[in-house]
């Protein structure tokens, strides 16, 4: 049975979210996703949105795997079934102790073949839906709740993407370089996360996975997302000093070098999948909890958590690049490289600094993009939304990325509401184009910069 | 180890309909970045524009497949024409950030659920090839041996017609490029204020550039989809716009026949190393599996690693390419 880290989820509440009233509720989310290698097993929710578009769960159903067990939901509507060994398993959901006027969507789809992984427990979803969600389906597009939830959704997404797109935007600055192979520093950040989480600090070898943590057997997710933001940062710095500074040095153009990004893109995204395998994965704390309600709008407290982290974050960025010296010779550099380098800043030093920040921060990003699942290739997945940010905020200014994160973070959920959500990365398309079009410097962009 | 079916298929992949499609590919790119030095990162788009135009026109318009090839060059071109506006008064890399993001918004809009009654969501179009086939003399279900060559029937006939359009496109491109018209792309790339200077209208030309290579992406993109009799959303992802980068880096841009030579000795060498690995003898297979997780995907993607490893090197260290030269060397010049 699943275990309840909730007294985790109050401390972290309390240090980060005091005075955040959606982080409240925390003790009372649903139990986590318990993932150990010798503990596996299927899990699930069943729940169902009502005609006013609150979730209801839905306790008492039984499901079952042939020969291996069956569990009754709880009245989170919860159930897990363990099993023994990685392999398939094929579900099933007794439909008889459905509550009435409750059915499976896809009445076919009653019985689901789900594959247990080696890491993870493996979550199945059974779609239900009642007689009244036509109601609900008929409540007016714009209604003030839909819009402000999806607000609120863009500005989560806004958030992540600022953090992931400043490092983009400061390393073009200083050194004129589009870097595309800045979203596998993204998922550099959610892969390393998921290690950490999982495997602790030298788990992956397995003769030492059975060390006691942090060694072995996972640390915990706020601790991993801690490592991955470092793992970011080396691996920011090692980019630049192997790869990059030579380059400069040797006088290799900077298309040659935006060339080179993209080769490094596509090895390290192959090399991710080669040993992270294409399979999708979830992280074993907060992989899935319920949302809380707050003015009528949803978010769970994993996600107010990353926000308030990731806006804490943003102003110290703001506040390190207006006022330390580290952050003002960036922002020197950006603006005039030479006349930084005549006035005594170190420029190889700031560029340096600069991929070791971009690279970290792009790394605390990916650790919260990937909380729905982990995926190799969760940062070119997104890589369009960053480009999209930073040349709409202005390519090469320290701010831009910011305002333009949260622009194309907000523009994406609205654009919902007209076009099927499926299609709504297209808008940063639409958006790039536009900004193109209409100012192309972006909005604190200066003219000069386009050339 | 079977080494005579290892090298029967290196062989065979050395004139391949693989090396067909990227050749062409390569050689529209070859006339973006080679000549005029544009840096599209989106070429997939235009061979996804060129498949879906055939595909879309015959399975959802219900046009005859011929009608539908004439309709794929139009639809190649009216991209370029979409994505240059807003790009080429710009500098290079802004082009590359709009070809990047519209191939992949390409392919994401062809798989969407929306769009399936059109492109056939992910599962994609098939069955509209039939009247190309209709004219092969060969017979389709039949292998064919020419010396160390073997292949299908209906894979002779791509070929024939594929290796054909390549070299009469080759040709086209040559002539082209020795006429003032594409002197003057060169002096654009070589330097674009002193091409202005001169009177001539960089923007014009570059668009033109850029639709005449994305048209050629296009013919890329039709033959992919004849050879494997169906257009598939996902077999157009990002990755392959950056091998077709590392086929011309490989001949040399700005070379006219660097696309067919580099992509002949890419795929050459990709299917060597792969027939290699999965040839292996059981127990080292075995021992690699166990170690470096050498698993039969895992062999599919070492092909890509392979891609990103090498363009990085090229770019770095041999931007003219093996048999390029530097002065025909749009890397270089800015």
């Amino acid at each position: 049975m699943p275990k309840s880290r909730w007294t985790v989820r109050l401390a972290l509440g309390l240090a980060l979210g005091a005075g955040f009233g959606l982080v409240g509720g925390a003790g009372q989310s649903a139990a986590l996703v318990e993932a150990v290698q010798e503990d596996l097993g299927v899990i699930g929710t069943l729940q169902y949105t009502d005609a006013t578009g609150a979730k209801v769960f839905i306790e008492g159903v039984e499901l079952s795997i042939d020969d291996v067990g069956g569990d009754t939901t709880d009245k989170d509507g919860n159930f897990r079934i363990p099993v023994s060994s990685p392999g398939e398993y094929s579900i099933t959901l007794n439909t008889a102790t459905l509550p009435d006027g409750v059915t499976l969507k896809d009445p076919s789809r009653a019985n689901l073949v789900v594959k247990v992984s080696e890491n993870a427990d493996q979550r199945i979803i059974f779609p239900l839906v009642t007689g009244d969600t036509v109601a609900a389906t008929s409540e007016s597009k714009f209604s003030v709740r839909r819009v402000s939830q999806l607000t609120l959704e863009g500005l989560k997404l806004g958030l992540y993407l600022a953090m992931a797109s400043i490092g983009l935007s400061l390393i073009f600055g200083t050194t004129g370089l589009v870097n595309f192979a800045h979203a596998e520093l993204i998922t550099w950040g959610t892969l390393m996360a998921y290690f950490f989480n999982i495997y602790g600090l030298v788990g992956t070898f397995g003769f030492l996975a059975g060390w006691p943590a942090p060694f072995g057997a996972g640390v915990n997710f706020i601790i991993a997302t801690a490592l991955a933001a470092v793992m970011g940062g080396v691996l920011g710095y090692g980019l630049n000093r192997v790869v990059f500074r030579p380059s400069r040095n040797a006088g290799v153009s900077l298309l040659a070098q935006m060339v080179m990004t993209i080769g490094l893109a596509i090895f390290l995204r192959y090399v991710f999948v080669y040993f992270f395998g294409s399979r999708y994965r979830v992280y074993k704390d907060y992989a899935a909890q319920r949302a809380n309600s707050f003015l009528g709008m949803e978010l769970t407290s994993r996600d107010a958590t990353a926000m308030v982290v990731s806006i804490i974050i943003l102003i110290a960025v703001g506040i390190g690049l207006g006022r330390t010296r580290t952050g003002r010779a960036m922002r020197a550099v950006s603006d005039n490289r030479d006349l930084a380098e005549s006035s005594g800043i170190n420029v190889e030093r700031v560029i340096a600094q600069v991929w070791i920040f971009g690279g970290a921060l792009a790394a605390l990003s990916g650790t919260f993009f990937g909380f729905d699942t982990v995926k190799w290739d969760i940062g070119a997945r997104i890589l369009l939304l960053i480009f999209a940010a930073v040349t709409l905020g202005g390519l090469g200014t320290s701010y831009g990325a910011l305002v333009g994160a949260l622009m194309v973070g907000i523009a994406i959920n609205w654009s919902t509401l007209i076009i099927d959500t499926e299609l709504k990365n297209m808008t940063a398309l639409v958006m790039l184009i536009l900004a193109l079009l209409l100012r192309p410097q972006g909005i604190l962009g200066q003219k000069q910069r386009i050339g | 180890m079977d080494w005579g079916f290892i090298f029967e298929r290196s062989f065979s992949a050395m004139i391949g309909p693989e090396v067909v499609v990227y050749a062409l590919a390569a050689v529209g790119l070859n006339v973006h970045f080679g000549y005029t030095g544009l840096m599209n990162f989106g070429q997939v788009g235009f061979m996804a524009a060129g498949a879906y135009g055939v595909g879309v026109s015959v399975f959802w318009l219900g046009w005859n497949f011929w009608v539908g090839i004439i309709f794929a060059f139009v639809y190649a071109g009216v991209l370029a024409l979409l994505l240059g506006l807003p790009t080429l008064r710009l500098r290079a890399d802004y082009l590359a950030l709009v070809t990047i993001a519209a191939s992949e918004t390409i392919r994401l809009l062809a798989r969407s659920r929306v769009m399936r009654p059109i492109t056939g969501g992910v599962e994609g179009v098939n069955q509209f090839a039939g009247p190309f086939y209709d004219l092969s003399p060969f017979e389709l279900g039949e292998f064919y041996s020419f010396g160390p060559f073997k292949y299908l029937g209906r894979d002779v006939w791509v070929l024939m017609v594929g290796w054909t359009l390549l070299i009469l496109i080759t040709l086209m491109v040559r002539q082209l490029m020795r006429s003032p018209w594409g002197r003057t792309l060169r002096a654009i790339r070589e330097d674009e204020d002193a091409a202005r200077a001169l009177g001539k209208n960089s923007y014009f030309y570059k668009m033109q550039s850029l639709m005449l290579g994305g048209m050629i992406g296009a013919v890329a993109g039709v033959i992919q989809v004849i050879q494997k009799a169906s257009v598939q959303a996902d077999t157009f992802n990002p990755v392959i716009t950056f091998t077709i980068w590392t086929i011309l880096i490989i001949g040399g841009p700005g070379r006219v026949w660097s696309p067919i030579i580099g992509s002949s000795i890419y795929w050459t060498l990709i299917v060597f190393i792969e027939n290699t690995l999965r040839q292996l003898p059981p127990d080292l297979r075995s021992t690699l599996e166990d170690t470096v997780q050498l698993s039969d995907f895992n062999i599919a993607m070492l092909r890509f690693i392979l891609v990103g490893l090498g363009l990085m090197l090229l770019a770095r260290f041999r931007p003219q390419g093996i048999f390029g030269s530097r002065e025909e060397m749009a890397l270089d010049s800015r």
